[in-house]
C-alpha cells in the first residue's frame, strides 16, 4: 500500500499541525544508572555487565547519584520544577534486550516537570513547553542474524549484547506544540537542535545522534484548521538526525492529510522513519494492548532532593541559550542573519569551539556553513557528524592565515580529513599542497614566463600593470596552483620595472 | 466483585508469558476466583485519607558514587546462557518491533 | 549419633576456641548426619545440594586460622546450611524451581559473603517451596522436606529445609528468608528458633526476591543465643542494598544472655487479641497461654492489645506479594540462564519464553504470577494493589499504637501444629491461613521471633511462640525470647528434641 501524500503547502490550507517530541539522552556518567559497570561505547560484547545490569536472580539496583544530579540540571536548564519527592517504577513488558523483563523508569513521578525551552526559527521565537524530564535505563543491543536485510523481520535468530543495558537515560517530553503552522518541521528541528546545544553546554551527554546517545521520537497530529482541537497522533520512532526530524514531520503531515482528505482515519500507532527515502512505515501491531503494569520499584527508595541541593545545582547551570546567543553574537561580530543561520544549522557550539582553538570567528563560520555544511548535506548527516573536529578546522585556518595554503587548497585539506589521512599539516605534506613561496623556484618560473611571453612583458614594462595577470596565470599553471599569487605578482613587477 | 473468566485468565497468562494449556486454565480459573473472593474484603477498607505504603521504612536519597566497580568477565556473564554466538546471548527470532 | 551434632552453635564455638574439637571434625560429623538421615524414601530431604568437599576445605582453612591464633569470628569453623534462595558463587542455586535447575551463580549474596569471611563452612543448600511460595515446602520442584518430628508431616515453609536441617541435627545453624513467615512458621512446627529481623537490617543483595518490600534474611537455630550470634554476623549496612538500614546491628547477643537470667521486671507485653480464637488449635492456644503466664511469673506486665487492621493483613499480603513476585519472576525467560524449552517448528523468542515458563514453573508459582499480573493490570491497580498498600499503612499505625503502650507483642506463631503432607496441597486458602499470625510483621517491617513453647497435648507436635518488637528493636526479641526459653527448658528438664529420626 502506498501512502497518498498531500503537498506541504496544501496541508496547511486545511489543517493545523500539533507536534510532540520525546527525546532520550544517554548520560555520560562513568557508570550505569543502577550499578558500577562502565558505560564506554564500543567495548567488546558483554564485557561491561554485572549481576545487576544482567538481571541475574538476587541482584539489586543502587541509584547513581551523579545521574540524578545530571537529570536535575537538565530539568533546571529547561526551567522545570524539580520534584520534592519522586520514585522509580517498574514498567513491565517482555523483550529479550531487557534483562529483567521490566524497565526501571519513572512513571507518574518524574524528577523534573513543567518547564519550557524557547527556540528561534527565522527570527521568530516559539516557546516549547516541557511536560517532564524523567530518568530511566537503556536496554541491551540486539543484532539480527539471517534474513535479507539484517532487520528484525525475517531474521533467523538474534544476538544480544547487554553492555548498553542500564546506561542512564533522561527522557524529555514536550507538551503538544501547536500554532507553528508551516514552520512545524523547522520548529521540531530547531527544538531538537536547541535541546542538543543545551545538553552539550551542560556537559551531561555527548548527545551524538548517530551513535544513539541522543534519540528522538516525533509525535504528530493534524486538526482541522482553526478547530483548536488535537487530532489522532502517530509516534515516529528513532528519528536520529536533526535533518531527519524535519523530514519526518514534513512526511507525516503530508501522509496524515492524505488519509484525512481521503475520508480515512489516522491510526494511533508507532511508525518507523526510513533515512533513505525520508518516509515512515507502520510498526507491528501489538497483541497485548499495552498494559505495562507499572508499580513503584520496591528495591529503591524515594528521591527527595533538598531545596539546598536544587539551588546549589542551579548555580552550576550554563547561561541560558538566548543570553548565550546574544553574547556570542557580540563577541563574534556576526550580523543577525549570520547568527540565525549559524544557530539554525546547529553550528554555534562548533563555531565556539573552533574560535576557542584559535580561528577568527568569520573564518570559523565560513568553514562550518559552507564547505562542511555541503559535506553534511551530501552525507545526509548533521554537522557534528561530518568527521571533522573544530580543532581541525582551526588548524586548517591557521595554515590559510600563514599563507601555507589558500582557500582552494584548504578544501583539498578537508578532503584529506574526510579520508582520514592524518592532521591538516600531515595532509598538506603528504599531498604536496603547500603554496610555494620559495623565491628560487618562483623566480625561475617567473623568468620562464617572461621569456615565453615577450609581448606581455613589454606591456608591463610600459606601465600596463594590469597585464601582469596573464603572467601570474602562466606561473600558477606552471606551479600547479601551489604558488602564493601575491608573491608571484611582486616578483614579476620587480623584474620588469 | 468481578469474577475472572477463563478468557481473562488466558489473557493474563499471555501477558505473563506462560503457555497454559486447557487443563491448566480449567484448574486455575476457579482457584483464582476463590483467592480473589478472599482478598476482596479489603476493598473500601481504607479511604482517600490513608496514604499507601510502598516501603516499610521511610528511607530516602540512597545514592551510589559514580565510580566504576569490577564487572563480570564475558565468560562469567555467558556461562549459563542456553546458547552463545560471537560472545553474545543467542535468542530465537524476535517478534515485534525494534525497541 | 555423635555428641557433637547435639551441641548448640555457641557450645561448638567454645569447644573450637578451647581446642577441644576441630572444625573438620564437627563439619564431618554434620556431613555424616546428613548422609544418614537426609536421603532415601523416608529421608528428611532438608538439602537440595550438599557440598561436602567445599565444606571440608573451608573447615580445614578454619582450623589453620585457629592454629595460627587468627580466627575470624567466634563462629569461625561452625558449619551452616543456607536456604537455596540465596546466591552462592560456584554452588547451585535453584530456589526450589526447575526453571533454575543447574544454575550456578557467579556471585555470592552479601550474607553468604559474610559467612565465608567469618569462616563458617557451608554444608549445602536447603530445600524450600518454589521461589519461597508456600508454607509446607511441598511446592519444591525437587520433592518435599519431611518434619523430623513426624516424617509424614510438613516442616513448614517456605524454609522447611533450613528448619528441618537444624531440628534433625544436620546443621547447628541455618539461614532462612521470611516474606510472610517463612522462617518463623517452620521454626514453630519443627520446634526450632527462627528470627525475622527488622526489614532492611540484613542485606537482601543476592536473595532471589519473592516480594522485595517484605523479604528479609534471618537466622534458623535451635537456641535463642545461637540466633543472636548469627544475626549479629549477617546484619548491618550493605551499600549494594538500597533498602539497607545504616544502624549497626549489635547488642543482640548481650540481650540474649541478659534475658536468659530470667528477669523481665518492668517489661510490658501485649497479647494480640486478633490472633486467637476459632480456627486456632486448642493445644496451640494452651501452650501459648502457659508461656504468657510464664512471662508474668518472670516479672512482665501482660495486657491484651487490639490491632483491628490485622484482619485485613492476609488479603493485603496476597495482593502485594503476587504483584511484586509477578514482576520479579519475569526475568526467568530462557534467554540468559536457566531452563530453555524450545517448542517444535520455528518458534519465536516469545514462544520459547511461554513454553519454558509453563514447563519450568510449578502450579503455585503460576497461580501467584497470574494473580499478581491481574492485581497490577490497569483498571484493577487502585482496587487491589493500591488498596493493599493502604492497608499496609493501617497495619503500621496499629503497630505504632500498640507499641506506645507495650514493649513487645506476642501471639502463637502458627494456628496449628504441623499438618500431614498433601493435606492442603491443592487448597491455596487453607495453606495461606498458616501465615495469619506472621504476615503483619512483614507488612510493617517489624522484627519477630518464634521460640518453641512445648508440644501440643493432642498430637505431641511442637508449638511456636511469636514475639514481635518495634522496628530496629530486635534486641527485645532476644531478651524476651531467651527468658522464655530458659524458663521453659528448666521446666522441661532440657530442650525438647525429636525422637531419633526414623529410617
Amino acid at each position: 500500500m502506498t501512502d497518498t501524500l498531500i503537498p506541504f503547502d496544501d496541508v496547511l490550507k486545511d489543517f493545523d499541525p500539533a507536534l510532540g517530541l520525546e527525546v532520550h539522552v544517554e548520560l555520560n556518567t562513568a557508570t550505569k544508572m543502577f550499578c558500577g559497570c562502565p558505560t564506554e561505547f564500543g567495548a567488546e560484547p558483554n564485557s561491561q555487565v554485572c549481576p545487576t545490569c544482567l538481571g541475574l536472580p538476587g541482584a539489586m539496583p543502587v541509584v547513581n547519584g551523579k545521574a540524578v544530579e545530571s537529570a536535575m540540571r537538565i530539568g533546571l536548564a529547561l526551567n522545570c520544577t524539580i520534584a520534592e519527592w519522586c520514585r522509580f517504577a517498574r514498567k513491565n513488558y517482555f523483550y529479550p534486550d531487557m534483562p529483567k523483563n521490566f524497565q526501571t523508569s519513572q512513571y507518574d513521578e518524574p524528577i523534573a516537570f513543567e518547564g519550557y525551552l524557547d527556540v528561534d526559527v527565522d527570527g521568530e521565537t516559539f516557546r516549547v513547553e516541557i511536560e517532564r524530564a524523567h530518568m530511566e535505563e537503556d536496554t541491551g543491543k540486539t543484532t539480527h542474524i539471517g534474513g535479507a536485510t539484517g532487520r528484525i523481520h525475517g531474521a533467523d535468530h538474534s544476538l544480544v549484547d547487554y553492555n548498553r543495558a542500564g546506561i542512564p537515560l533522561i527522557e524529555i517530553v514536550t507538551k503538544p506544540i501547536t500554532g507553528t503552522g508551516a514552520k512545524a518541521p523547522l520548529v521540531a528541528k530547531a527544538y531538537v537542535a536547541a535541546l542538543r546545544e543545551l545538553i552539550l553546554a551542560l556537559g551531561v551527554s555527548d548527545a551524538r545522534m548517530e551513535q544513539g546517545s541522543m534519540r528522538c521520537d516525533v509525535n504528530l497530529s493534524l486538526a482541522p484548521a482553526g478547530s483548536g482541537v488535537l487530532g489522532t497522533r502517530t509516534e515516529t520512532k528513532n528519528v536520529n538526525s536533526l535533518r531527519s526530524v524535519e523530514r519526518a514531520v514534513r512526511f507525516e503531515m503530508g501522509r496524515h492529510a492524505g488519509v484525512l482528505l481521503g475520508g480515512g482515519k489516522v491510526l494511533q500507532e508507532t511508525r518507523h522513519f526510513h533515512e533513505d527515502t525520508g518516509s515512515t512505515s507502520p510498526g507491528r501491531e501489538k497483541s497485548d494492548a499495552e498494559d505495562y503494569r507499572y508499580f513503584p520499584e520496591p528495591d529503591l527508595v524515594p528521591i527527595a532532593p533538598s531545596r539546598e541541593w536544587v539551588e546549589q545545582l542551579r548555580t552550576t547551570l550554563p547561561e541560558p541559550p538566548a543570553e548565550r546567543r546574544a553574547r556570542l553574537q557580540a563577541d563574534w561580530g556576526f550580523s543577525d542573519l549570520e547568527m540565525r543561520d549559524a544557530a539554525a544549522s546547529g553550528a554555534l557550539s562548533l563555531i565556539e569551539e573552533t574560535v576557542a582553538a584559535g580561528a577568527p570567528p568569520q573564518a570559523a563560520r565560513k568553514w562550518w556553513l559552507s564547505e562542511l555544511a555541503r559535506r553534511a548535506n551530501d552525507l545526509g548527516v548533521d554537522l557534528t557528524d561530518v568527521g571533522v573536529t573544530p580543532a581541525q578546522v582551526a588548524e586548517v585556518q591557521k595554515l590559510v592565515d600563514a599563507g601555507t595554503v589558500n582557500d582552494k587548497l584548504a578544501r583539498q585539506v578537508f578532503e584529506g580529513l574526510y579520508a582520514g589521512e592524518g592532521s591538516p599539516a600531515e595532509i598538506v605534506a603528504a599531498r604536496g599542497l603547500a603554496v610555494v613561496s620559495d623565491d628560487g623556484a618562483l623566480s625561475a618560473a617567473v623568468d620562464a614566463a617572461i621569456a615565453a611571453n615577450p609581448d606581455v612583458a613589454d606591456k608591463i614594462r610600459d606601465g600596463k600593470v594590469a597585464a601582469a595577470g596573464a603572467l601570474i596565470g602562466a606561473v600558477m599553471k606552471e606551479m600547479r596552483g601551489q604558488a602564493d599569487a601575491g608573491r608571484v605578482r611582486e616578483l614579476i613587477l620587480e623584474k620588469l620595472s | 466483585m468481578p469474577e475472572i473468566t477463563r478468557d481473562e485468565v488466558a489473557h493474563l497468562a499471555d501477558l505473563a508469558r506462560i503457555d497454559l494449556d486447557d487443563a491448566e486454565l480449567d484448574h486455575l480459573a476457579p482457584q483464582l476466583n476463590v483467592i480473589l473472593e478472599s482478598v476482596a474484603s479489603i476493598q473500601g477498607v481504607a479511604g482517600d485519607d490513608v496514604p499507601p505504603t510502598s516501603h516499610p521504612l521511610p528511607l530516602t536519597n540512597v545514592f551510589r558514587d559514580d565510580v566504576v566497580r569490577p564487572c563480570l568477565t564475558p565468560e562469567q556473564a555467558l556461562a549459563a546462557a542456553p546458547e552463545v554466538e560471537e560472545q553474545r546471548f543467542s535468542v530465537p527470532r524476535i517478534l515485534g518491533d525494534e525497541q | 549419633m555423635s555428641d557433637l551434632i547435639r551441641r548448640t552453635a555457641a557450645e561448638l564455638a567454645d569447644a573450637l576456641a578451647a581446642g577441644e574439637v576441630t572444625s573438620v571434625e564437627l563439619t564431618q560429623a554434620h556431613l555424616d548426619r546428613i548422609a544418614a538421615v537426609d536421603t532415601g524414601d523416608k529421608g528428611v530431604h532438608a538439602f537440595l545440594h550438599v557440598d561436602a568437599e567445599g565444606a571440608l576445605v573451608q573447615a580445614q582453612a578454619s582450623d589453620e586460622r585457629r592454629a595460627a591464633g587468627a580466627a575470624s569470628h567466634a563462629l569461625d569453623g561452625v558449619p551452616i546450611a543456607v536456604k537455596d534462595v540465596l546466591t552462592t558463587a560456584g554452588l547451585p542455586t535453584t530456589c526450589g524451581s526447575k526453571i533454575l535447575e543447574g544454575w550456578i551463580p557467579p556471585y555470592d549474596a552479601t550474607v553468604v559473603g559474610r559467612l565465608k569471611a567469618a569462616g563458617l563452612p557451608i554444608l549445602g543448600k536447603t530445600n524450600m517451596d518454589e521461589f519461597a511460595m508456600g508454607s509446607s515446602t511441598e511446592h519444591s520442584a525437587y520433592g518435599p522436606t519431611r518434619n523430623p518430628w513426624d516424617l509424614d508431616r510438613i516442616p513448614g515453609g517456605s524454609g522447611g529445609g533450613s528448619a528441618a536441617a537444624v531440628a534433625a541435627f544436620e546443621a547447628p545453624l541455618a539461614l532462612g528468608t521470611d516474606t510472610g513467615g517463612s522462617i518463623r512458621q517452620p521454626g514453630a512446627v519443627t520446634g526450632t528458633v527462627g528470627v525475622k529481623p527488622t526489614y532492611g537490617s540484613v542485606s537482601r543483595y543476592g536473595l532471589v526476591a519473592l516480594a522485595n518490600s517484605l523479604d528479609q534474611v534471618g537466622p534458623v537455630t535451635r537456641t535463642v543465643l545461637d540466633s543472636a550470634l548469627l544475626h549479629e554476623l549477617i546484619g548491618g549496612h550493605d551499600p549494594l542494598d538500597s533498602t539497607s538500614t545504616t544502624a549497626p546491628v549489635t547488642g543482640l547477643v548481650d540481650a540474649a544472655r541478659q534475658g536468659a537470667a530470667g528477669d523481665l521486671a518492668g517489661l510490658k507485653v501485649g497479647v494480640i487479641k486478633e490472633l486467637a480464637g476459632d480456627g486456632w488449635q486448642p493445644g496451640v492456644m494452651q501452650r501459648f497461654q502457659e508461656s504468657v503466664d510464664l512471662l508474668t511469673k518472670l516479672g512482665a506486665d501482660v495486657v491484651e492489645v487490639s490491632t483491628p487492621s490485622f484482619v485485613h493483613a492476609m488479603a493485603a499480603y496476597y495482593l502485594i506479594l503476587p504483584a511484586e513476585a509477578s514482576s520479579n519472576l519475569a526475568k526467568f525467560d530462557a534467554m540468559r540462564y536457566g531452563l530453555r524449552v524450545t517448542p517444535d517448528g520455528s518458534p519465536s523468542a516469545e514462544d520459547v519464553m511461554k513454553a519454558t515458563r509453563d514447563a519450568g514453573f510449578g502450579d503455585e508459582v503460576k497461580r501467584r504470577i497470574i494473580l499478581g499480573t491481574y492485581a497490577l493490570s490497569s483498571g484493577y491497580y487502585d482496587a487491589y494493589y493500591g488498596q493493599a498498600q493502604k492497608i499496609r499503612t493501617l497495619i503500621i499505625e496499629d503497630f505504632n499504637r500498640a507499641y506506645a503502650d507495650v514493649d513487645v507483642l506476642v501471639s502463637p506463631t502458627a494456628p496449628t501444629t504441623a499438618f500431614k503432607l498433601g493435606e492442603k496441597l491443592d487448597d491455596p486458602i487453607a495453606m495461606y491461613l498458616n501465615d495469619l499470625a506472621t504476615i503483619p510483621a512483614n507488612l510493617a517491617g517489624v522484627p519477630g521471633i518464634s521460640v518453641p513453647s512445648g508440644l501440643a497435648p493432642e498430637d505431641g507436635l511442637p508449638v511456636g511462640f511469636q514475639i514481635l518488637a518495634p522496628v530496629l528493636e530486635d534486641a527485645r526479641l532476644y531478651r524476651v525470647g531467651a527468658a522464655l526459653e530458659s524458663a521453659l527448658v528448666q521446666q522441661w528438664g532440657g530442650p525438647l528434641t525429636p525422637e531419633e529420626v526414623a529410617r
